[in-house]
């Protein structure tokens, strides 16, 4: 099958609108007798679930956790894009477009980059009015701040919890239509597979994860939202439950996985502390604004941070990058800090850290706040309470957070952070219309290989759960569903999904009947440290080969081996680990064997063998400016399609912020 | 709106709002009893009980007043019943003070311990005063003596300070809680509200408890003391 | 920051599903790091179990960074445990010291059934939001967002309200298993913006009723809830709720 990205006609500025004017469209009687299924409620399934139901369609959302409220897009810090240009400084839906491209490493497919940027102000007037308590000025007007990677201030937020306060007003918009009766919920309920009839998605088979027990549902059309699959390095910045599987199960099903190896690993996490670490947690990328990074200038120095004198810092990244100095875009940042502990310059207990200090920014401040009190020679200690004051409230949650996690205080003394597996810009293919390669299966949000290339943009990934959810599926899928008005809902005894619910039951009694030795979470970690060695922040030839052969024979270890404790009626966490983990397997593979096809380093995938004479990342457009469209074939076979990126309007180049 | 007064929070409304008035009732009653400690005390209040036992609007708002109380027992013992069942299963380690003061969490019992003084209360001085006026001699009994001889038991003094000390209690938790219920215990008004509540709490029971203490040491003149003037 | 290993005893309430009776446990754990998590130590607890042939311990959890809610630990006696303002997921190991013993319950309230060891069924904050919990704003619908300015004191006292995570910890730590915190902070939330006015008293009696329906107590101004509150929400928030509440009553609105 060739790839059809439907990417309608026209300039690029308006082909949405040219879409958005000729789409067919569903009457508001024919949308009461159409179900939709959503998979997944964070920020890109709620807002889909709520405005599906809105619009009259029969919804049924499935989320494994007990609430909607409480999907992974909640930990978001940072903020949400938006071309408003409230500020005046020259913002605008090109320049955002622009920068999502540049940033994403021109690997990126233009007329849904530029869509996203189109939509991206309908997302803050929606939450706006639906009471999503966004920062203001005194004047009452929204605030905005400067994230990573721009140069304008177009970054909404809410405190460090723009995410929760999103979700929440997605979460709020679904709980109502549940209440109107438009949208069914189903919580704590985990989607196993797909059925397909006659080609088309038309529904799913789930578990539900109190009772154990399977259930078929129908739906004319089934959207996957589950979010990324940065737990396959088992350690990641990502919740527990994130997983992969229900993106997997469509994949199986003939959705094409897109660009799995791209991943971006975030520079600033708190470091791992030992081998019984579950997950990393993030430190918000403002505080590279006001934080300075460096390591020793010697090799093995365990001298205490604050014996270490300024002339033997390395501030290697305004050393390297002097234009941009702390604030180069992610995967700079990450890839630099992981050269430097390589070569031996690491801190901590564990050498795989770096210190990131307020030391100079609390003295600027410091010094700031006394002259504005008239104060002109301020002692050293005045300048310091005043500088902590000011450090305090900019990031005093997160400085909280820190001293919680590590029992340090970063007030005190410089915070260690190291890069962690944070978002997967890959995902399932989709086209122009959020449809995957499975007609009427669609997938939205992190969970399609989407907007972000090769890299994304601080700030960037919940405006494209909400673009697609608010904005983008409801036009899209009554293009589809029109056609569909005529089908009546599928009786759930059909053979399909008979067959389907066959085909889960029997891998689970597989699964359940293994009764091996190793638990699933020791399989998961040691698949965690295959992937982050060899398919993480530096990638090889021969590492990624080695990888591939060492994931195979974890996975026939893991069919023969795993012990799943307890049954299958009932709740059962094991099994429902055991499932994903299964997935993460399989799934690891096809990363790996991606990101051995994609010879070249772009964005967060870094090639060894392609780098420059100094060490930067190395991209080659004349053979890799295409999209990776992987086929699943059969059992660790593959097939890859390219869908080329043709740019019309951006003209790609090196990128640099030296 | 039926369910205004029956819902969760309309039972804690009637809960402030009698509460609120209870603490009215306090007002008057501490006042009236606090002149015994003047100068010419027993005139004045003798004189304040007769006018407070003799006045139609008074007498009127009495009828109010025990409503109020029995509407805040009958409310306040089935609101801490009914509150109780919504854990049917408790913890095997309880918080202890870590999160809550003890006595916000005792206001059913401590609402016990004074509903038990007040029955006592009740039939010292009202009942008999009240028999007297409607069904004996149609005239008020001598409080000023009755709680002379009263308040020579020294077990009737122990429970009156008992009784007065769970008052204090009920009402350092009650009073601002009454505010907070009602709507009132806004930024501004709380530390005021606040203050004057644990102030209220303590002063009140106090003077309350100087009495049965006082003519129990003999401290007050006595009754004989005062022959009425008409 | 010093590290140190530990050796604990541990009493867990196991409970095979919502039906059964169930009844602690003791559990010793050996060499638990004080860089550990709460969370990460019951890993290595289950993990333990797991290798012995048993079923590990069942709880919530999700994010382990604080913002999701799903953890829902009693611990010693306080919903969270020991420390301030901090999820069982962010509380650390270093809260503890060899040879304690440490019991770990589920959050107890007959609106919060246990399904299964240490997690509870807290769908009824959903159906409270569902009364009412939202602003009725279908998608474009929306003004411009500047169009609306809100001043901005106003606009953070309704973040403060609106940071809750729907954890339950407040219905956990009440004596009366009151829901009052959490409700009362979404009633804030909303009540605090212009653009909730419009259903502001609707709102509330709706959702007050729900709560009453789905058999959490009436708060009694404890302040139990805003002690164990991990995110610091404030009981003015329930001063709040009660004032949009009489509001909405007297003003003779008729719930739903």
């Amino acid at each position: 099958m060739s790839l059809n990205s439907k990417i309608p006609a026209g300039e690029l500025s308006q082909k949405w609108s040219l879409y958005k004017n000729n789409c067919k469209i569903v009457n508001p009687a024919n949308k009461r007798s159409l179900e939709v299924i959503v998979i997944g409620t964070g920020l890109a399934g709620a807002s889909a679930a709520a405005s599906l139901g809105e619009l009259g369609y029969k919804v049924k959302a499935f989320c494994f956790q007990d609430s909607p409220r409480r999907a992974h897009s909640i930990a978001a810090q940072g903020g949400i894009n938006a071309a408003k240009n409230y500020q005046n400084d020259g913002d605008s839906v090109y320049r955002l477009f622009y920068d999502t491209i540049k940033g994403g490493d021109y690997r990126a497919r233009e007329s849904n980059v530029h869509r996203l940027a189109e939509v991206s102000a309908n997302i803050i007037d929606q939450c706006v009015a639906q009471g999503v308590p966004f920062a203001r000025e005194y004047g009452g007007m929204l605030s905005n701040r400067s994230f990573g990677g721009t140069q304008v201030q177009r970054t909404f937020y809410a405190a460090g919890q723009t995410g929760q306060q999103l979700l929440i007003g997605a979460y709020q918009a679904l709980e109502r239509q549940v209440a109107l009766g438009n949208v069914t919920m189903y919580s704590r309920h985990e989607m196993l597979d797909i059925v397909k009839i006659d080609g088309k998605a038309r529904g799913i088979i789930a578990r539900n994860l109190i009772t154990g027990k399977l259930e078929r549902h129908f739906g004319h059309a089934v959207l996957i939202c589950s979010g990324g699959y940065g737990n396959v390095f088992y350690l990641s910045t990502n919740a527990m439950g994130s997983n992969v599987t229900a993106a997997w199960k469509a994949h199986k099903q003939g959705a094409y996985f897109g660009n799995p190896c791209y991943t971006q690993i975030h520079p600033t996490c708190i470091p791992v502390s030992g081998d019984h670490q579950s997950k990393l947690t993030l430190m918000s990328e403002s505080l590279r604004n006001d934080g300075r990074i460096w390591v020793p200038k010697k090799q093995n120095d365990n001298r205490k941070p604050n014996e270490i004198p300024e002339d033997e810092r390395d501030y290697y990244l305004e050393r390297r990058y002097p234009a941009f100095g702390n604030l180069v875009p992610r995967d700079v940042a990450s890839r630099a800090a992981k050269e430097r502990c390589d070569a031996g310059y690491g801190v901590g207990t564990s050498k795989q850290a770096v210190y990131l200090d307020f030391a100079a920014a609390v003295i600027r401040y410091g010094t700031i706040e006394c002259s504005k009190q008239g104060n002109h020679s301020p002692s050293a200690e005045e300048v310091r309470k005043y500088g902590l004051a000011v450090v305090k409230e900019k990031y005093g949650n997160l400085f909280d957070m820190y001293a919680k996690i590590t029992g340090e205080d970063p007030y005190e003394v410089p915070m260690r952070i190291y890069p962690a597996v944070h978002y997967t810009m890959g995902g399932l293919w989709v086209d122009y219309e959020l449809m995957t390669t499975v007609e009427g299966l669609y997938c939205l949000g992190e969970a399609n290989f989407s907007d972000h290339g090769a890299n994304r943009l601080g700030a960037s990934a919940l405006m494209q759960g909400l673009a697609d959810g608010y904005f983008v599926i409801p036009y899209t899928l009554g293009n589809y569903l029109a056609d569909d008005i005529r089908t009546k809902a599928i009786p759930t005894d059909h053979p399909a999904f008979v067959e389907a619910e066959k085909q889960v039951a029997d891998r689970i009694n597989k699964l359940m009947s293994i009764k091996g030795k190793q638990s699933v979470e020791s399989i998961h970690k040691r698949l965690g440290l295959i992937m982050w060695n060899k398919c993480g922040m530096g990638r090889t030839a021969q590492g990624l080969q080695e990888a591939i052969v060492e994931i195979q024979a974890l996975k026939k270890e893991f069919w023969s081996d795993v012990f799943i404790p307890g049954t299958i009626e009932g709740m059962n966490n094991e099994l429902d680990k055991a499932q994903r983990v299964a997935d993460f397997i399989e799934l690891g593979e096809l990363m790996c064997k991606d990101a051995l096809n994609r010879e070249e380093s772009c964005g967060g995938h870094f090639r060894e063998e392609s780098q420059t004479p100094d060490g930067e990342a190395q991209r080659n457009d004349e053979e890799f400016m295409y999209v990776a469209a992987w086929e699943y074939n059969s059992d660790s076979k593959w097939t890859l399609h390219k869908e080329a990126l043709n740019y019309e309007v951006v003209k790609p180049s090196q990128r640099s912020y030296k | 709106m039926k369910n205004f007064l029956t819902s969760s929070i309309g039972k804690k409304l009637v809960m402030g709002i009698t509460g609120v008035s209870l603490i009215g009732f306090l007002v008057v009653h501490c006042y009236i009893n606090s002149l015994i400690f003047l100068p010419d005390g027993i005139r004045r209040f003798t004189e304040a009980g007769h006018f407070m036992g003799t006045n139609p609007i008074i007498r009127t708002l009495e009828i109010g007043l025990f409503a109020g109380i029995i509407l805040h027992i009958v409310q306040g013992l089935m609101l801490t019943v009914q509150n109780k069942s919504k854990r049917p299963v408790g913890y095997n380690v309880s918080p202890g003070n870590k999160s809550s003061k003890w006595y916000s969490r005792s206001m059913g019992l401590l609402g016990t311990l004074i509903l038990l003084f007040l029955v006592m209360h009740i039939s010292h001085f009202w009942v008999p005063n009240r028999y007297s006026q409607h069904f004996g001699s149609g005239y008020e009994i001598n409080l000023y003596e009755k709680m002379e001889m009263v308040f020579q038991d020294p077990i009737v003094v122990l429970v009156y300070v008992l009784g007065c000390i769970s008052l204090a209690w009920h009402l350092l938790h009650g009073f601002w809680s009454a505010f907070q219920t009602l709507g009132l215990y806004t930024p501004r008004y709380a530390p005021l509200i606040k203050g004057l509540g644990t102030a209220f709490s303590i002063i009140v029971p106090l003077i309350f408890i100087a009495m049965p203490v006082a003519f129990y040491f003999g401290w007050l003149p006595p009754a004989s003391s005062y022959v009425p003037s008409h | 920051m010093e590290h140190y290993n530990m050796n604990l005893t541990l009493k867990v309430w196991r409970q095979q599903n919502a039906q059964s009776q169930g009844a602690f446990e003791t559990y010793s754990v050996k060499e638990i790091s004080s860089e550990m998590s709460f969370l990460e130590m019951f890993d290595v607890l289950n993990e333990q179990l797991i290798h012995e042939g048993k079923e590990p311990i069942t709880f919530d959890h999700d994010c382990r960074e604080g913002i999701c809610g799903a953890c829902s630990m009693h611990i010693n006696g306080q919903a969270h445990g020991p420390w301030h303002e901090t999820t069982t997921c962010q509380l650390h190991m270093r809260a503890f010291k060899d040879g304690d013993t440490i019991v770990v319950e589920p959050w107890r309230a007959a609106a919060f059934p246990v399904i299964k060891d240490l997690m509870v069924d807290r769908t009824a904050f959903d159906r409270i939001i569902q009364a009412g919990g939202y602003i009725s704003v279908n998608t474009g619908n929306a003004q411009d967002a500047n169009n609306l300015p809100i001043a901005k004191d106003k606009a953070d006292e309704s973040f403060a309200a609106a940071t809750c995570i729907g954890c339950g910890a407040c219905v956990a730590s009440c004596k009366n298993a009151s829901a009052s915190l959490f409700l009362s902070a979404k009633v804030a939330h909303l009540a605090l913006l212009p653009q909730g006015d419009a259903e502001r008293k609707t709102r509330v009696l709706n959702m007050v009723e729900q709560m009453d329906k789905e058999g959490f107590g009436a708060c009694t101004n404890t302040g139990a809830c805003e002690a164990e509150c991990p995110k610091g929400i404030s009981i003015m928030n329930i001063r709040r709720l009660n004032a949009e509440y009489i509001r909405a009553g007297l003003s003779g609105s008729i719930a739903k």
